[in-house]
């Protein structure tokens, strides 16, 4: 069966009428896994047997009509989540052979809902990057021309939802992990208020900056998924206990009116592609036809936010990954890639005596003046509207030998991490055939008006039917 | 001429707290005797993935012990994160707290001195290095039953100048903590472990020396007095040839009695301290302080005042009581029971070393009520004995006549002795000397 089309919202009623069974439906996945996974290097570890095992199960309950959410749907999750006795590498050779004896908090929660776990995806290691090429293992492919990078570090997940190996991905993102690889590959992707979904169980990168979201084709497949793995859990401190709206009935909600904020920083930024501020005015006159209200807003301490993230995220880092010392699993610490030795190099000296005052300390305080920043424009603007990168996806290779230029491709989303907000990445258009991206930004808890927005938008093309072709 | 040195000592005391389970886990937090690993679970293993959450009972413990040792807490405090590497360090850092302790600025009497408490502060505690030999092989075992059972530790100012001072203070504290009911503070067992640092300088002088000594690793009261005792001669010996000391860590070395040097300044830690990201800010209500300071006893010190003004007791006897909560209730429970005169109570208790645990106070009675009754004897023959006694000990007589009081004692031994332990000493003393006058 062609699997490539396929929405979740779509499947789940073919499930219920039974037009095709959940073990057909994982089998499409596996066959379009077989396909292009050599191409493409989109999963770690593929769960075949128990994938098809699952999905068995699940036609047996679909034959009763029991119903759960995401009963026999399969989804792919980015290795950084921890699988219970399913290898969990986060993209690293470190630990290339680590089984974990436990699930994720979301893991459980997504397994409960039925969903079936394909497999495992490909990224940067620890989530260490923009472009999927920090992989220990081989660098994910763009879909749309596989010379490119699908974006990262979320890169696997996106792929495999771009292509049909799987209906969602999940993935984590701690700077644009999940907002650049779905801008790249034409995916709806959510990163979560700081705190909205559990990070229990979720390899950490940088502890105040991980958030837990996913990837999907559409904006109703998305807050779907988002209604299971929100909310508190009583494993993870940070996590919030603010009740979980049914994301998907507010989806419909009337957006005319809406005040929507245009970062002035953002839209004068050097370096941004003629193409890319092309196709998100565009998108913007659409957004007008629907009703809503721009205005120009500023975010000041816009030029400090990458300085202050690529401090304070490798500071938290470089202690994160100290327990990686070979000791009880896993392998020897020379053998980390060169991205982590980096970071682990640059927080361990921004932590230390005699340095922790004029980095660490000093970019705490800058990531308060950003976070006010966002909180004054909030007081103007209901949500934000910006690209998802200042650029079309990239070349394999191109970025790869400079560090620096690699981490500008995020200038318009890490302050959204810094600032702890929802962001969420929608397709806005093409150029040159390659996707390009839409951020919509909101304060915390305001997920429903990103959905409701990015739903509404979504009608007016359905960008999500332009599926790849493969060469 | 030789200088005098006055030592310059503060301390350093841990306290792992006998909470139900550990500091940011569920796993059980009594280790002790445990079959390796086997109270273990991802978050004390430290996996990747697995997240700290605070134990709020050990938090609230903290606070108490702070505010018995009239510290304030802040309406804030945060954890965080050690970082160092020890293969008993699961997580490659230890959370700890660095610049917002939970509580600061205490102090203890100790006889007619205040000891300055700086901060008491929450922890976790390591995992266990076992050096083992096995299949012909040195090898060394983790055992991580004790990684992230609640650690408190207790910092002092360099208050003290004897090594009586650290003495008591020391049992003080650990009075206060059993009397509290957080911790065994078992030192034997780990579960108390003290690290002095010692510095000396000439006497007289109020500036605080420019080096300082630690001493880690000790795990008896003796040896801490013996280790402190070193460090004193071995840094006077060095001043005195005009040297100086090497600021540096030692441990105590029980088999060759001596410090010996584990680690200089200049490979001193740098510990990178940061907050904790992984557990958001603690704030605390001044309800809630106050709701803890109502759950704290009385304290030994203030038990022993209302012992000795109560109950007119002197001064040594109100100490023993006191040494353990279990005995001061027992004492009170049995007086209120009981029409005895309180001393009397307090004097059987404290001479006869009574099994508290088993004899209930109701028994306790009926063995004070027998004695007096045994005690009681006739007159008549109190004054027989004392004839008997004055006929066949004519040297002690002699003696006494001359003014030697020991054979006043020994002639009242003596009528004892004839009344086969009966009668009371006090009543024999004063027939004696009416006999002998």
């Amino acid at each position: 069966m062609d699997v490539t089309k396929l929405t979740i919202k779509g499947a789940i009623q073919s499930l219920k009428k039974k037009e095709y069974s959940s073990k057909e439906l994982v089998q499409g996945c596996l066959d379009q896994i077989k396909r292009h996974d050599a191409t493409l290097h989109v999963f770690l570890t593929v769960d075949e047997k128990t994938a098809l095992q699952n999905a068995q199960e699940a036609d047996e309950l679909l034959k009763q009509d029991i119903t759960k959410p995401l009963l026999g749907i399969p989804i792919a999750l980015k290795d950084l989540y921890t699988t219970n006795n399913l290898r969990t590498t986060a993209g690293s050779k470190i630990i290339n052979n680590y089984m974990p004896t436990f699930d994720a908090t979301v893991v459980t929660k997504l397994k409960e809902a039925g969903a079936i776990i394909i497999g495992k995806t490909n990224e940067d290691a620890w989530g260490h990057g923009s472009s999927g090429e920090n992989t220990d293992y081989e660098a994910t492919r763009n879909p749309y021309d596989v010379t490119r990078v699908p974006g990262g570090s979320s890169s696997g997940s996106a792929v495999a939802v771009a292509t049909g190996m799987s209906l969602a991905g999940t993935g984590t993102d701690t700077g644009s992990s999940i907002r650049l690889p779905a801008a790249y590959c034409n995916l709806v992707g959510m990163k979560p208020t700081y705190g909205r979904v559990s990070r229990y169980g979720i390899i950490s990168m940088a502890s105040s900056f991980d958030t837990i979201g996913h990837m999907t084709k559409t904006v109703y497949d998305n807050a779907l998924l988002y209604e299971i793995t929100a909310g508190c859990d009583p494993k993870d401190a940070t996590s919030v206990d603010v009740p979980v709206p049914p994301y998907t009935k507010l989806l419909e909600k009337d957006i005319k009116g809406l005040r929507i904020g245009i970062p002035k920083e953002y839209f004068d930024l050097q370096g941004m592609q003629k193409e890319i501020q092309e196709v998100t005015q565009t998108a913007m006159k659409d957004l007008e036809s629907l009703g809503v209200q721009f205005k120009e807003i500023s975010l000041p301490h816009t030029s400090y936010a990458m300085a202050c993230y690529y401090i304070l995220v490798p500071s938290e880092i470089s202690s994160n990954l100290s327990r990686y010392d070979g000791i009880r699993f896993g392998h020897m610490r020379n053998q980390f890639g060169a991205e982590a030795k980096r970071r682990i190099m640059l927080g361990t000296y921004a932590l230390s005596v005699g340095y922790y005052e004029a980095f660490y300390k000093k970019a705490a305080q800058v990531r308060t003046c950003i976070k006010k920043d966002f909180e004054n424009a909030f007081k103007e603007v209901d949500v934000m509207i910006m690209p998802s990168s200042p650029t079309i996806p990239f070349k394999i290779g191109e970025k790869a030998s400079d560090p620096l230029a690699m981490y500008l491709s995020d200038i318009f989303l890490c302050p959204v991490n810094i600032a702890g907000i929802p962001g969420l990445s929608v397709p806005c258009g093409f150029t040159q055939q390659l996707p390009v991206g839409m951020q919509i930004v909101g304060p915390q808890f305001s997920e429903e008006r990103l959905y409701s927005l990015a739903g509404e938008y979504e009608k007016i093309h359905e960008w999500y039917t332009h599926i790849p072709n493969i060469k | 001429m030789k200088k005098i040195y006055e030592p310059v000592i503060g301390l350093e005391v841990h306290v792992e707290l006998k909470t139900n389970s550990k500091m940011f886990c569920g796993c059980p937090a009594d280790h002790f005797g445990k079959e390796p690993n086997t109270q273990t679970c991802p978050v004390c293993l430290g996996l990747p993935g697995a997240l700290p959450v605070p134990n709020k009972k050990a938090i609230e413990w903290c606070i108490k012990l702070g505010l018995a040792l009239h510290c304030t807490v802040p309406a804030e405090s945060k954890f965080d994160r050690k970082n160092y590497f020890y293969p008993d360090l699961p997580k490659g850092y230890q959370i700890s707290q660095y610049d917002k302790p939970l509580c600061e600025n205490g102090w203890i009497q100790i006889n007619d001195r205040k000891i300055r408490i700086r901060r008491v502060h929450q922890e976790e505690d390591t995992g266990k290095l076992q050096h083992i030999e096995a299949e012909g092989q040195q090898v060394t075992l983790v055992d991580f039953n004790r990684s992230g059972v609640p650690l408190v530790e207790i910092v002092t100012e360099p208050d003290f100048h004897t090594i009586d001072e650290v003495d008591q203070y020391v049992k003080q504290i650990r009075r206060i903590i059993r009397y509290l009911d957080i911790s065994n503070a078992d030192m034997e067992k780990g579960s108390m472990r003290l690290e002095p640092s010692i510095s000396l300088r000439v006497s007289g002088s109020d500036e605080l020396p420019n080096y300082r000594v630690e001493l880690k690793n000790i795990n008896s009261f003796r040896f801490v007095r013996k280790a402190i005792e070193f460090e004193i001669k071995r840094q006077s010996e060095i001043l005195d040839l005009g040297e100086t000391i090497v600021q540096q860590t030692r441990g105590w070395n029980e088999s060759k009695q001596v410090t010996l040097p584990q680690r200089e300044k200049e490979e001193a830690h740098d510990y990178r301290y940061f907050p904790e990201p992984d557990i958001p800010p603690m704030r605390f209500t001044n309800v809630f302080v106050e709701g803890i300071r109502k759950q704290i006893p009385e304290l030994p010190d203030a038990k022993k005042s209302r012992f000795m003004k109560t109950y007119n007791m002197n001064e040594s006897v109100a100490d023993i009581l006191i040494q353990e909560k279990e005995l001061g209730e027992y004492f009170e429970k049995t007086v209120r029971l009981s029409q005895i005169p309180p001393v009397i109570i307090a004097n059987a208790l404290v001479n006869q070393s009574m099994d508290i645990q088993n004899v209930k106070p109701e028994e306790f009675i009926n063995v004070i009520n027998k004695k007096q009754q045994e005690k009681q004897v006739d007159t008549g023959v109190v004054e027989t004995a004392i004839e008997a006694v004055i006929a066949s000990n004519a040297k002690a007589i002699e003696d006494y006549k001359k003014g030697k009081v020991s054979a006043l004692m020994f002639l009242i031994g003596m009528v004892k002795r004839e009344l086969k332990g009966k009668g009371d000493a006090t009543t024999i003393e004063i027939e004696l000397k009416k006999r002998l006058a």
